[in-house]
């Protein structure tokens, strides 16, 4: 059980000396794993456990590593210093009130928490009221497969690469469009990004979704 | 039902950045509540989203972040999450929200020939509204200024492009005049969203002003 073996900790955890006292209870066991390599798993890991454990030590670990990430986003999407603390803040306190809901088969850790980042983006920072859909029903089968997610953290991974290779031009472009600094001619400009797996991907674990839903309804 | 007329991805990609103007971003998020294909889409951007915070910069967080955030956290007390509930009827939750949850708050107003219309929104680059047009009738013939897309909630319409049913959206612009028609079967209701008032090349002008000015 992954849980026992807590395989994704880093050194980098081990030396935060602020844990709160209730989390040294927990027996961490730290790895030599290369947290690059294996980051995309690992929030995955420390997602479920907020869920299903309340793991304080899961959530700082995923702390350490988001908290100042969003709090950059935020700052860069014209927040003061000040406001994108507090509202970085706020969206961390939402990933750990929502953890039950993020569905590693569908997304990455980071884009769900992206997706948190981006609303709290909009609604404190650039004050702009954009409707959610309604929530795909998702729920942990027995079948539910971790291959699943794994592909969909490897789709990640590609398109990280696949960015990363990117001319800086239109690297500033999704930047800026994310920021909230795009105008509507450039934006068009985004639809020409190498999106085609990813998409296809997402559907197919949706339908797979709906497919499961079905069964259960019938 | 299968989904024909989708939404382009440059509005996709602009509702997932939260580009979209408020009246535009309802719609997509009826039109995604309903349409798997433009729903991965919108997810696929997100999912640059994703890329961009994994290499987002590493701005110096306050000494007592964590702490002030667990804080948060226990001021949450677990307050129950809205479960994602599933509309069953023809409004689609984005909708619903507009009228405290509740349907029976939709406030109708008539517009003559029949048709109705109850604002979602108005801000100053777009409005949305909820159109009820009998079955047969016919909108005024106009043409845009600027963005107009239109989504069918229940019934269809036809216009000189092609027929629209539940789930599709068809775009307008400064090209396209076009005069649609609700199906016969029952009422059409539709979610019209609009970049700027629409400019009606003939109708009525008492029916005119309660387009315009809403
Ligand atoms: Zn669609």
């Amino acid at each position: 059980m992954i849980r026992e073996n807590t395989i994704f900790y880093t050194d980098r955890a081990k030396s935060t000396d602020v844990l709160m006292s209730h989390m040294r209870k927990e027996n961490k066991l730290l790895s030599e794993k290369n947290m690059n390599k294996n980051s995309l798993n690992n929030w995955s890991e420390c997602l479920k456990r907020i869920s299903k454990d309340k793991d304080a030590i899961a959530f700082r670990h995923l702390f350490e590593y988001f908290a100042p990430r969003v709090k950059s986003f935020l700052i860069k999407s014209g927040g003061s210093v000040t406001q994108a603390e507090e509202s970085m803040q706020e969206a961390m306190a939402t990933v750990w009130q929502k953890a039950s809901m993020f569905d590693p088969q569908k997304a990455s850790a980071s884009t769900w928490i992206f997706t948190i980042a981006r609303n709290k983006q909009l609604d404190a920072i650039r004050k702009i009221n954009r409707p959610e859909p309604e929530e795909l029903p998702w729920m942990e089968t027995e079948q539910s497969d971790a291959r699943d997610a794994i592909i969909i953290q490897e789709e990640q991974i590609n398109l990280a690469l696949a960015v990363s290779k990117l001319p800086k031009k239109n690297r500033d472009l999704i930047e800026k469009a994310f920021y909230g600094d795009l105008s509507h001619s450039e934006i068009s400009k985004l639809t020409k990004l190498p999106l085609g797996t990813v998409k296809s991907r997402i559907r197919l674990s949706i339908d797979r979704l709906r497919k499961e839903l079905g069964k259960k309804l019938q | 039902m299968k989904t024909k007329h989708h939404i382009p991805s440059e509005i996709l990609s602009a509702y997932s950045t939260g580009s979209l103007p408020e009246a535009f971003s309802i719609i997509v998020a009826c039109h995604i509540s309903l349409c798997d294909h433009c729903r991965a889409e919108v997810e696929a951007f997100d999912t640059l989203g994703g890329v961009l915070i994994d290499n987002e910069e590493r701005a110096n967080i306050d000494l007592n972040s964590f702490e002030q955030t667990m804080k948060l956290i226990d001021k949450q007390n677990n307050s129950c999450l809205a479960s994602g509930k599933k509309s069953s009827d023809i409004y689609p939750t984005p909708v619903k929200n507009y009228f405290g949850g509740s349907i029976e708050n939709i406030k109708w107003k008539s517009v003559g020939g029949g048709i109705k219309q109850a604002i979602l929104v108005n801000t100053k680059d777009a409005s949305a509204r909820l159109l009820s047009i009998p079955p047969g009738a016919q909108l005024p013939d106009h043409s845009h200024k600027g963005l107009e897309m239109t989504m069918v909630l229940q019934g269809s319409f036809s216009d000189e492009i092609d027929n629209f049913y539940r789930g599709d959206v068809e775009l307008g612009d400064d090209n396209l005049t076009h005069t649609p028609k609700a199906g016969m079967d029952e009422h059409c209701i539709c979610i019209a969203a609009t970049e700027a008032p629409l400019v009606f090349n003939s109708w009525l002008p008492k029916l005119l002003q309660p387009f315009i000015r809403i």
